[in-house]
């Protein structure tokens, strides 16, 4: 799977064929277009990016008419990252997408970088439970909660999103980070803290994937600094049952295809026929 | 439509003690490639540095299909792409940017660069050149130290102005006043420029008190290059002070109207 990171999808479709992907799941996109935050934005990280982009997007509406038949060419699944910043506004985008050709949605309870809205959601029981329960009621479509690692206790918010009827957890969003220009002495980013992403979490991600397999029954989609197929098979061997790359995008383009062939050479040369035997048996 | 390739260095020149010129093998870029584009580099195919690296074009030879890059060693990255030897391959995705420096229908352009800002002048210039243009080209340096690339760009310019912040070779003081002058005579058909932040807004200002198109290649952090991360902003000129809209420098750019951008 993509996430976030991909776009709308067709920045990659200059290099691959995007059928080969199990799904695409779209960055963040609201009820309105957002402008996203000022410049600064992003700046590199030790293995890893700080991003503080806002949730720049061109709404559901110009989504729906322009960039979903683009994505319906190509023989994959279609997720949409659902941002909000009411519980209102994730509902009424919700029953939007409920009415589109697309496969299911994600409901983004995680950015950091917005100043309403999603974290104020993401990082307790109560908001997580309220929230996806009432797009729950509007929302026939799969239905997974993707979650903020900024938390102290990741197993209890997941245990949230089950007992609120979703289909599936996803996890985990950035970890809120901070770099600082000594020479300007001031923060690089424009928005002071961004989101950290890249190989630099993805220990902090297997555990929390582990953390959540232990309390959850419902299927959770493992990501955080995934770039080859050993990073994917952690995750599985955590409790993921499908994995996606984001950050891994930006620094080589066909990062989703080698993984999904670095997944398949595990598989044969550890003799596993089914992907299924190794979903957390750690 | 870019292109991600292993492209081998063939030749590899050091223009100061950190300025590098290096010269690949890359057919299926250069083919595609026209004058303002970017390429992104991935130094190592380990995790650090994590992204790629932002260079601009120079120079394309089509005929061989090598396309010729300068860089300025800044960070660990570029230190990195400096250490490279002849014969060793180089991870590049290339062409990028959909907005490139546009030429057709002129007849007399001024071209402004500033420091290391000169590099994705050079291709345009040659263009235009040979396209029949007339060329008049003003680079500025700090001083007579940083002072490179003088004879290229002679030979595809009809007019050389060079100015050093310190007077220090040839014309004293910015490169910008020169232009200055030489407008009051004759005004061209559009102005490009690439520098720092500094010269680009003077220039810009300079360009539209005398109605002037002007296009400007901008620069801000990427994450991607590629228009997906949406990292590089740049602010559209008709927004709203209260709402600000964006332009992206990897896909809009990283060549504006000087007219459509705020910087």
């Amino acid at each position: 799977m993509h996430h976030g990171t991909f776009g709308y999808g067709r920045e990659y479709s200059d290099f691959f064929d995007l059928s080969r992907l199990g799904a695409i799941i779209t960055k963040g996109t609201s009820l309105k277009p957002k402008n996203g935050n000022k410049p600064s934005r992003v700046c590199e990280t030790p293995s890893g990016m700080l991003n503080s982009i806002g949730l720049q997007n061109p709404g559901v509406e110009y989504f729906a008419e322009n960039d979903l038949p683009f994505l319906r060419k190509y023989d994959t699944k279609v997720i949409v990252n659902a941002c909000g910043s009411s519980i209102e506004e994730y509902v009424e985008l919700c029953k939007i997408l409920n009415t589109l050709d697309i496969d299911g949605v994600e409901l983004n309870l995680s950015c950091p970088n917005v100043k309403e809205g999603c974290m104020a959601f993401g990082n307790t029981y109560e908001g997580v439970k309220k929230v996806t329960t009432e797009v729950r009621k509007v929302l026939d479509k799969p239905l997974i909660v993707k979650l903020t690692p900024n938390v102290t206790n990741i197993a209890e918010i997941a245990k949230a999103v089950e007992d609120a009827g979703a289909d599936g957890v996803s996890l985990i969003n950035t970890l809120l980070g901070m770099k600082i220009d000594i020479y300007k002495k001031a923060p690089v980013l424009a928005n002071i803290t961004g989101g950290l992403s890249g190989p630099a979490i993805r220990p902090v991600a297997v555990r929390m994937v582990y953390q959540v397999a232990k309390v959850v029954k419902i299927p959770i989609l493992g990501m955080g600094g995934i770039i080859s197929g050993e990073d994917a098979i952690e995750f599985m061997l955590a409790g993921a049952t499908a994995i996606s790359i984001g950050a891994g995008n930006f620094i080589d383009p066909y990062t989703s295809i080698k993984t999904i062939d670095g997944i398949e050479d595990y598989m044969r040369k550890e003799n596993i026929d089914d992907i299924n035997e190794i979903i957390g048996i750690v | 439509m870019a292109k991600q390739m292993q492209a081998k260095l063939l030749e590899k020149i050091q223009l100061t003690k950190d300025i590098y010129h290096f010269k690949v093998q890359a057919k299926e870029i250069v083919e595609k490639s026209k004058p303002g584009n970017f390429i992104e580099i991935r130094v190592s195919d380990q995790t650090e540095p994590f992204l790629r690296r932002p260079i601009s074009i120079y120079n394309l030879d089509k005929e061989n299909g090598i396309l010729e890059f300068i860089f300025q060693v800044k960070g660990n990255g570029t230190k990195i792409l400096a250490r490279k030897e002849v014969g060793q391959e180089i991870d590049i995705i290339g062409p990028l940017g959909f907005g490139t420096f546009k030429y057709d229908g002129n007849k007399d352009i001024a071209i402004i660069g500033g420091g290391i800002g000169i590099f994705p002048l050079y291709e345009l210039a040659k263009q235009a050149k040979e396209s029949g243009i007339k060329v008049n080209t003003y680079l500025g340096f700090r001083n007579r130290e940083n002072v490179i690339l003088e004879s290229e760009f002679k030979n595809i310019s009809d007019n050389l102005t060079i100015a050093t912040d310190d007077g220090s070779y040839k014309e004293n003081g910015f490169a910008i006043n020169y232009l200055k002058r030489d407008i009051q005579n004759s005004k061209p058909d559009c102005i490009y420029a690439c520098g720092p932040i500094q010269m680009l807004r003077a220039v810009k200002q300079l360009a539209e008190e005398n109605n002037i198109p002007c296009q400007v290649s901008l620069e801000e952090k990427m994450g991607c290059g590629l228009g997906a991360c949406l990292g590089c902003a740049v602010k559209t000129a008709k927004s709203p002070k209260e709402a600000p809209e964006y332009f992206h420098v990897c896909k809009g750019g990283p060549v504006f109207n000087s007219k459509d951008v705020e910087f």
